[in-house]
């Protein structure tokens, strides 16, 4: 008797809903508690380099969403196969396959942009998220969560870029998306852009003011010395 | 299956290595075509817009058919090249100012007309302060005044010597002339910041860029040096 009902509970076991709470923090963490660039500080030189316009940023938030979405799937399925000693330069391979293939898209696809980005598209290779996320998640946990994973993570790095040149192009140049949205009459009565704005500089200040906003709302934020 | 023994590790590593390099390589080639498509229409408009055609990398193909209406080839001496298994478009002047002997490169002219007016493009490339520069000088009917020019620069000091790649420094060139009298002077870019007023052989440099300036001047004496007889025969002609 305990031995067939031992075997139906097993049967049963209900199998983990795909957005279960669990699998839903995946993507809500990295938005905010846990956000890459502002809570982890992961990314930053591409965060400060690529911010001056918002096409550009869009362009890199959906180019590292692809490649982490690839490389936390790839790795989530070789886990158990992947040799431990090896594990970072097989990760690295991956990564930079991906980048690589990335960059030909690009350069065949959207050949403007891919010159605007020029070498930061190579960078992703060593953006710190996705080999963090490699590291931290992808080898020790299945497809659907690593695939969870990577969206959070990369929708998490992506929203704080676009947040950061949606400010600074349309300060900078007066623009957003590459289209004028400060009306004429503004310059005509004296109106500056602000040129700081395009400099790498002004990309760490707005990052910084992002972080500030995030902590003075999210109070489990705030470190105790 | 034990995946932390040595032979396991070399296999794994390899396998991996031959399947990512695989599909790597026939990706890029798979692309290739596009790409060069692309490079070939960044070409053509940077082309036009030396004669101040702006033209979006769709019409770029359509708009240059239009108004290029004639490219000629001069050899070193600026005598017509009849080499005929290459066309001037094709002619890299960046990559044959790096791996090619001057005797041996290939000078390509385009020849733009708009309503019956001729314009004379010249490509040219040289040597910044970091790396390659290149641009297209336009000129008038009469082979001597600067009608137009674009410049652009691989790697540049950004907000110094990459500005030569803004219409601020370009025109600049506008109006200036090459020949004073009959004798070939080109025009040299001077030190940024210099009285240029009425000087219609010298060109004000970037304040803080004067060795991409000078490298501007520098690629256009040495260029346009090899057109010379060829504009000087033109001019006659025209006489």
């Amino acid at each position: 008797m305990s031995e067939t009902a031992e075997a139906t509970a097993v049967v049963k076991e209900p199998r983990e809903p795909l957005f279960s709470s669990k699998n839903k923090r995946l993507l809500s963490d990295p938005m905010n508690d846990d956000n890459p660039i502002t809570i982890q500080v992961l990314g930053i030189c591409s965060a400060l380099a690529i911010t001056v316009q918002v096409k550009q940023a869009v362009v890199m938030s959906l180019s590292v969403l692809v490649v982490m979405i690839g490389a936390n799937l790839i790795v989530s399925l070789l886990r158990n196969l992947i040799p431990s000693r090896v594990r970072i330069i097989v990760q690295l391979v991956i990564v930079a396959a991906l980048v690589i293939l990335v960059d030909q898209v690009l350069k065949a696809y959207m050949y403007e942009v891919s010159k605007q980005l020029s070498v930061f598209v190579g960078l992703i290779i060593t953006n710190c998220i996705i080999m963090g996320r490699l590291e931290a998640f992808a080898l020790n946990n299945k497809p659907w969560p690593s695939f969870l994973d990577a969206v959070g993570n990369a929708a998490g790095y992506g929203w704080i870029l676009i947040a950061v040149a949606v400010v600074r192009e349309l300060f900078g140049s007066g623009k957003l998306y590459g289209f004028q949205v400060i009306p004429d009459a503004f310059y005509d009565f004296g109106y500056f852009n602000n040129g700081l704005m395009i400099l790498p500089p002004m990309a760490l200040i707005t990052v910084g003011i992002i972080i500030w906003i995030q902590r003075s709302k999210n109070t489990k934020l705030i470190e105790e010395n | 299956m034990d995946v932390n023994k040595n032979s396991y590790t070399f296999t794994f590593s390899a396998i991996l290595v031959i399947v990512v390099g695989a599909s790597l390589a026939f990706v890029a080639e798979g692309l290739k075509p596009l790409q060069k498509e692309n490079v070939r229409l960044e070409k053509m408009q940077n082309i036009l817009a030396s004669v101040k055609i702006e033209a979006t990398p769709e019409e770029a193909s359509e708009k240059f058919a239009k108004y290029i209406v004639e490219q000629v080839m001069l050899d070193n001496e600026g005598k017509i090249s009849t080499a005929e298994d290459i066309t001037a478009f094709d002619i890299d002047v960046v990559k044959e100012f790096k791996t090619v002997d001057a005797e041996d490169r290939s000078y390509p002219l385009f020849v733009f007309e708009d309503n019956g007016t001729k314009k004379y493009i010249v490509p040219m490339a040289g040597k910044g302060l970091w790396g390659p520069i290149w641009g297209y000088v336009a000129f008038e009917g009469d082979m001597n005044t600067i009608y137009g020019s674009t410049f652009d620069h691989k790697t540049e000091t950004p907000g110094l010597g990459a500005e030569i790649n803004q219409p601020d420094f370009q025109d600049k060139f506008i109006g200036k002339t090459i020949f004073d009298g009959a004798e070939y002077v080109s025009v040299e870019v001077v030190k940024g910041g210099s009285d240029v007023e009425g000087k219609s052989h010298m060109v004000d440099g970037i304040s803080g860029g004067t060795i991409t300036s000078k490298g501007v001047g520098e690629m256009m004496k040495r260029t346009l040096n090899v057109y010379v007889p060829y504009f000087k025969g033109n001019q006659k002609a025209a006489l």
